[in-house]
């Protein structure tokens, strides 16, 4: 009886440790959250992901003839369990981290050039991330937070001039909400814009009335909001509800997707949001993930998750962690590359127009080139605005203040640098 | 007949009054400390990988133990309920960082006990309504300093030094050539520096309730008038409880973020995980100290191997085991105090009864 028992939990164990290991193939581990208060806006996030490297497996066979496979791991968007998917990718030679929170970038940030495997935040994240020098194992390809934020400005000064304007700021209380704050500080004595915060912490996302009652007292002129998941929809209804003119309402690229608007419908129309990426299904890209992956039934979305914004703009994400993977194949000539090989392709992949186009991206979202100095590219934004139904692009490709946004990026990445005792730096030629 | 205590004569108050007078509780605290001290830091726990063991699953329970101790000294010994736990965890961090900072060279452990010390002197002062109101009304006083505490961290830039993120970032720090603290320490130097903390906090805290202040505390909890009447002071014993178990909290809460973190935001002492804690003591049992271990090893370490085996073995989609840990996790809290009130502790008090009369009950 002793013996069997003891037999039986050996086979298990056994089975166990083999399972959990096997090697071979590109591992591309995913940090998602399909459940808590950012789920509707995360599960698109990891469909796109997920969808399009499994449509490269299923069209291509992986690429360059070795499969992906990719990991998702649960965190709920909370952040100590960011460190429990961390650690359990870890030793599986992990290629690149994607952790979709830039709390639990702020973790990991600092473990990223020990455990040599690169950090790719698309569009999150630390801003000041951008520079290479200072962060080489972190990249926030395409553009960062600063950089947005004085797109935004730079839109609203086209509008109406930002001159003698109240700027309302409301922003999730976190510190991805945070981020873009500096930019404000600096700019306003700049532009001679007036601006106020409006905070919402994390458990009061669904219930924005005192702040609301605050835009109704000061009467800003234009409204910058930096919220995520449930806090979206019901920021919207809220100005609705105070009447506060939609179309001054401008949203960050993580406040403007389809899950956000698409519960309110025609009576959310005119509010507008930033983006980097086109929405719909007429790219070459989305049509092969529909055509392979979505009608195979080898996804977990329906048939209304490609087209969205963030299901394409998480497809982008993949896109170019398989691009960076392509490149670093190809330049260390070994099919099976290592996150350290994987740092080398972040820096030095080249999707321009013609790359683009034979991906099948070309039109949905702006060219783009790996560099070792500058890890978030080119940084241009353009506004959308809702119409009902749909999200419909009214303005072209705005670049950022780049010498404004540079500046201050220099600025928090050495601030970074200083604040952590032998941080691990790199020059660039 | 495993579990007996026949024959083993007790010739000295000493030993009579030793920490564990049966030697089968010997055996039995020597194999644990054997797991925790040699078997799992070298083989790991099986299926999973050892990076994981240590970082996700002993590193956390064991700095969960310290504050389990902490709340349940108050909570189970003291009688008086708080809400504020992971506020107070929240004190013991920023202060540490703080602390760290100010001081750039102190050692990292000192930092560690002195950001205690801090705690347990905010604990005082949120402690303070204790004398006037108990039971609901002290519940609802300590879930305001849960609230004021959250308010201060984000609010006040000071605590984070400005920092733009808002987040608290870990030094690097060594001791004897060994790296503490930071990106650059080894998960097993973090382990047993956590594992040390414990050790000694257990040891204290098991002195301490045994002692005078320990049974002065049972008093205040078990009737406080009677204890008032035969000379108990209600300010000097409640007070000290909040300060000696706000020094376990706010250590275990520095621990928290500069051996397991490595960087945190206020959402890591939100409400929510004051909650978490006070499960941990309820459902480990309230006054055990052995309680405080059962309870942290089935919230925190049962759903994390629960979700990575069945990711790894079952290849079940992450998310659904997420949902799956919750949903059990709740039911196993449901049962166990249907079928037991008092928690682990003393469904283990009652397992040991058993096994002395096994095969032979009467």
């Amino acid at each position: 009886m002793k013996k069997t028992i003891i037999s039986a939990f050996v086979a298990i164990s056994t089975l166990i440790t083999t399972v959990g290991m096997s090697f071979g193939d590109l591992l591309v581990p995913v940090m998602t959250y399909r459940v808590g208060p950012f789920a509707a806006n995360g599960t698109q996030n990891a469909n796109g992901f997920v969808d399009y490297l499994t449509m490269l497996n299923e069209r291509d066979g992986g690429i360059g003839g070795v499969k992906i496979k990719v990991e998702e791991c649960e965190t709920g968007y909370k952040a100590e369990k960011g460190v429990e998917c961390y650690e359990s990718y870890r030793g599986k030679n992990p290629l690149v981290h994607t952790p979709n929170s830039t709390g639990i970038t702020l973790q990991i940030l600092a473990k990223a050039p020990e455990d040599k495997t690169p950090i790719l935040t698309m569009g999150y994240g630390l801003s000041a991330a951008a520079k290479g020098e200072t962060f080489p194992w972190a990249f926030n390809y395409p553009t960062s937070y600063f950089s947005q934020m004085t797109s935004i400005l730079k839109y609203i000064d086209s509008q109406t001039g930002l001159k003698d304007q109240k700027i309302g700021f409301i922003f999730l209380e976190s510190g991805y909400g945070r981020e873009p704050i500096p930019v404000l500080e600096q700019l306003a004595p700049k532009f001679g814009f007036e601006y106020f915060l409006l905070p919402v912490a994390g458990k009061d996302a669904q219930n924005q009335s005192s702040h609301w009652l605050t835009v109704r007292k000061e009467k800003p002129d234009w409204m910058i909001m930096w919220g995520w998941g449930v806090m979206n929809p019901t920021a919207v209804k809220a100005a609705i509800k105070s009447r506060y003119p939609l179309d001054r309402f401008v949203g960050n690229w993580w406040s403007a997707g389809d899950v956000d608007l698409g519960p309110i419908g025609e009576a959310g129309k005119g509010y507008k949001g930033a983006t980097f990426n086109a929405t719909g299904t007429d790219f070459p890209a989305v049509q092969d993930v529909i055509k392979h992956v979505v009608s195979k039934g080898l996804t977990k979305t329906g048939s209304e998750g490609p087209g969205t914004v963030l299901y394409n703009r998480a497809m982008w994400n993949a896109a170019l962690i398989a691009e960076a993977i392509k490149t670093a194949q190809d330049i260390t000539g070994k099919k099976e590359i290592t996150g350290e090989d994987m740092r080398i392709g972040l820096e030095n992949f080249v999707l321009d127009e013609a790359r683009l186009k034979e991906l099948g991206f070309a039109g949905m979202v702006a060219p783009i080139v790996g560099s070792c100095k500058d890890h978030e590219g080119a940084g241009a934004a353009f506004i959308q605005q809702w119409d009902g139904s749909k999200w419909v692009k009214i303005t072209d490709a705005i670049d950022p203040m780049k010498d404004i946004a540079q500046e201050m990026l220099t600025k928090a990445a050495a601030q970074y640098a200083s604040n952590n005792a032998g941080w691990t730096t790199q020059t660039c030629n | 007949m495993y579990f007996r205590e026949t024959g083993q004569f007790k010739s000295k108050y000493k030993e009579e009054l030793a920490a564990f007078p049966i030697f089968e509780d010997k055996i039995g605290i020597a194999i644990a400390a054997l797991l925790a001290f040699v078997l799992i830091p070298i083989f790991g726990l099986p299926g999973l990988s050892w990076d994981f063991t240590m970082s996700a699953v002993m590193i956390p329970v064991v700095i969960f133990t310290i504050t389990t101790l902490g709340l349940n000294i108050l909570l189970g010994f003291a009688g008086q309920i708080s809400l504020g736990t992971a506020a107070f965890m929240g004190v013991g961090a920023y202060s540490c960082y703080k602390i760290m900072t100010i001081f750039p060279d102190l050692n990292a452990l000192i930092c560690v006990v002195l950001s205690g010390v801090v705690t347990a002197f905010v604990g005082t002062i949120f402690g303070l309504p204790s004398l006037r109101i108990k039971g609901f009304y002290l519940m609802v006083a300590t879930l305001a300093a849960q609230f004021f505490l959250e308010w201060a961290f984000i609010r006040i830039p000071w605590l984070y030094n400005y920092n733009i993120s808002g987040a608290i970032e870990v030094p690097y720090k060594e001791m004897f050539g060994i790296v503490l603290t930071g990106a650059k320490s080894e998960p097993l130097t973090r382990y047993f520096v956590c594992l040390g903390f414990l050790v000694v906090l257990t040891w204290l805290a098991s002195n301490v309730i045994r002692g005078r202040i320990g049974r002065s505390w049972m008093m205040i909890r078990d009737m406080d008038i009677a204890a008032e009447l035969i000379g108990v002071r209600p300010l000097t014993a409640k007070l000290s409880a909040f300060a000696f178990s706000s020094f376990y909290i706010g250590i275990s809460g520095a621990l928290m973020v500069f051996f397991w973190l490595g960087a945190a935001e206020v959402e890591s002492f939100d409400i929510n995980h004051s909650f978490t804690y006070l499960f941990m003591v309820i459902i480990g049992g309230l006054g055990s100290i052995t309680g405080c271990y059962f309870g942290a090893i089935l919230v925190w370490v049962v759903p994390v191997i629960l979700k990575e085996y069945g990711k790894s073995v079952f290849g079940i989609d992450a998310f659904v085991m997420e949902n799956f840990t919750t949903i059990l996790l709740g039911v196993v809290m449901v049962v166990i105090l249907i079928v037991e009130p008092h928690g682990l502790a003393r469904i283990w008090q009652i397992a040991k009864q058993k096994l002395r009369l096994w095969p032979f009950p009467y």
